[in-house]
């Protein structure tokens, strides 16, 4: 094709975007389309699969059956939203194998909240209100995204995810209505997992590279500081409705702007964790390489079988 | 490194019985009878559906879609298919 003709391909494409048409997996994409929903699509699958990590962690300690029922099915969840995302990512002609092999070498990221370590039970409280629904405000915009696969996959996710959130802020909820102890425990997880919440929206707008040609193709519809302003401004009230305090001094309703003043980011820390300085950075790798490499039989196993069979139904058929 | 991969499955799901089943997504298994237990479990974790399909993707023909033009404009110009093309005095009833 002469570059013409694909500069021409390339605006009808943008117009199909912008009258709100879907692109399917083989629809004619620029280059750097198809690289960077690879990019964005595989990160938010891998994100679901490592994110499984610090919850199963809490699986076998769970303090009642009620408990553990419920944030088992969330674990299976993140497993199986982790599934869709890539298959969808998938259709893009990237194989699934290309896609681990990016993450068990530290090519492709996940989120860096996953890097935090969940010490306490009031951990998974924390991670259910806070982290979930931090993806929550990150994710509804995606249902409307132009990458029809990824749009669809996104839709099953958020019908699934606020669940998550619910039995999150039910275990804070049980917890600060508790005896002092507990109710100290679900603080110090709040004071713990706050500021990583925050951040996981993304760096600054003045920071963030990608936003402007990834608000032009729907994968992102608001700004990360929008979204950050929108998680505090429905998050303070539900903190302060279970007695918690978030931590930070700067928090402060600005009546003007009907939205709340807070303070500063340290994202020094943001950099560190993403570049792989994190609490649990190695950790997280180590298992997610230990339980691929460890499977490797059970998948082979699985092949030869499934062969055989095949073998053993021509034979029969001769 | 293993020495094959699953291949890749598309999974149909019928939501209830009187609707057809609909394309869900994808997934990959060793074999038929795996990536129907796999379906089952990634695709109706919350009671979707009453019947799964399994097709292994690579069985599927697919139109591409820079054909769209040959393959779908004869349609168009038929407008003679549509009962909107007729004209009956409004004095017709029940038709």
């Amino acid at each position: 094709m002469s570059e013409e003709q694909i500069k021409d391909l390339e605006k009808q494409f943008e117009e199909r975007i912008a009258r709100d048409e879907k692109i399917e997996p083989k629809d004619w994409m620029p280059e750097k389309y198809r690289q960077t929903h690879i990019r964005q699509m595989s990160q938010h699958a891998h994100s679901e699969i490592v994110g499984m990590l610090p919850e199963g962690n809490w699986i076998s300690r769970a303090p009642t059956l009620r408990r553990k029922v419920a944030l088992l099915a969330k674990v299976q969840d993140e497993a199986g939203h982790g599934l869709y995302l890539y298959s969808a990512c998938e259709t893009l002609g990237i194989s699934r194998d290309e896609l681990y092999e990016q993450l068990h070498s530290g090519k492709a990221k996940y989120s860096s909240i996953f890097n935090y370590p969940t010490v306490s039970w009031a951990d998974m409280g924390a991670v259910g209100w806070l982290v979930d629904g931090a993806a929550i405000i990150n994710q509804v915009p995606l249902c409307s995204t132009s990458y029809g696969p990824y749009a669809r996959a996104m839709v099953r996710v958020c019908k699934e995810e606020s669940f998550h959130q619910r039995q999150g802020f039910e275990i804070m909820l049980k917890l600060a209505n508790g005896t002092p102890e507990q109710k100290d425990m679900a603080q110090d997880a709040l004071n713990r997992w706050w500021w990583p919440s925050l951040m996981m929206l993304g760096p600054t707008d003045a920071e963030s590279v990608h936003t402007e040609q990834s608000m032009k193709w729907k994968l992102k519809r608001k700004s990360n500081d929008d979204l950050r302003q929108q998680f505090i401004d429905q998050t303070v009230p539900q903190a302060e409705l279970i007695g918690l305090t978030i931590p930070d001094p700067d928090l402060k309703w600005n009546e003007e702007r009907g939205s709340y003043d807070f303070g500063e980011i340290n994202w020094d820390e943001f950099w560190q964790v993403v570049k792989g300085h994190g609490p649990m950075n190695k950790e997280r790798m180590k298992a997610r390489v230990g339980a691929w490499e460890g499977g490797e039989w059970v998948r082979d196993a699985a092949m030869a079988h499934a062969d055989k069979k095949v073998e053993r139904k021509t034979k029969q058929a001769i | 490194m293993s020495t094959k991969n699953w291949p890749l499955w598309e999974v149909f799901v019928r939501s209830k019985n009187g609707l057809e089943h609909r394309h869900f997504g994808s997934l990959h298994a060793a074999d038929a009878e795996m990536a129907l237990e796999n379906a089952r479990d990634v695709y109706t974790r919350r009671n979707e559906g009453v019947s799964i399909w399994v097709v292994e993707s690579k069985n599927i023909t697919a139109s591409n879609p820079e054909h769209n033009g040959e393959l779908f404009e004869p349609a168009q110009d038929k407008v003679y298919r549509h009962p909107t093309f007729y004209e009956l005095p409004d004095e017709v009833k029940y038709m």
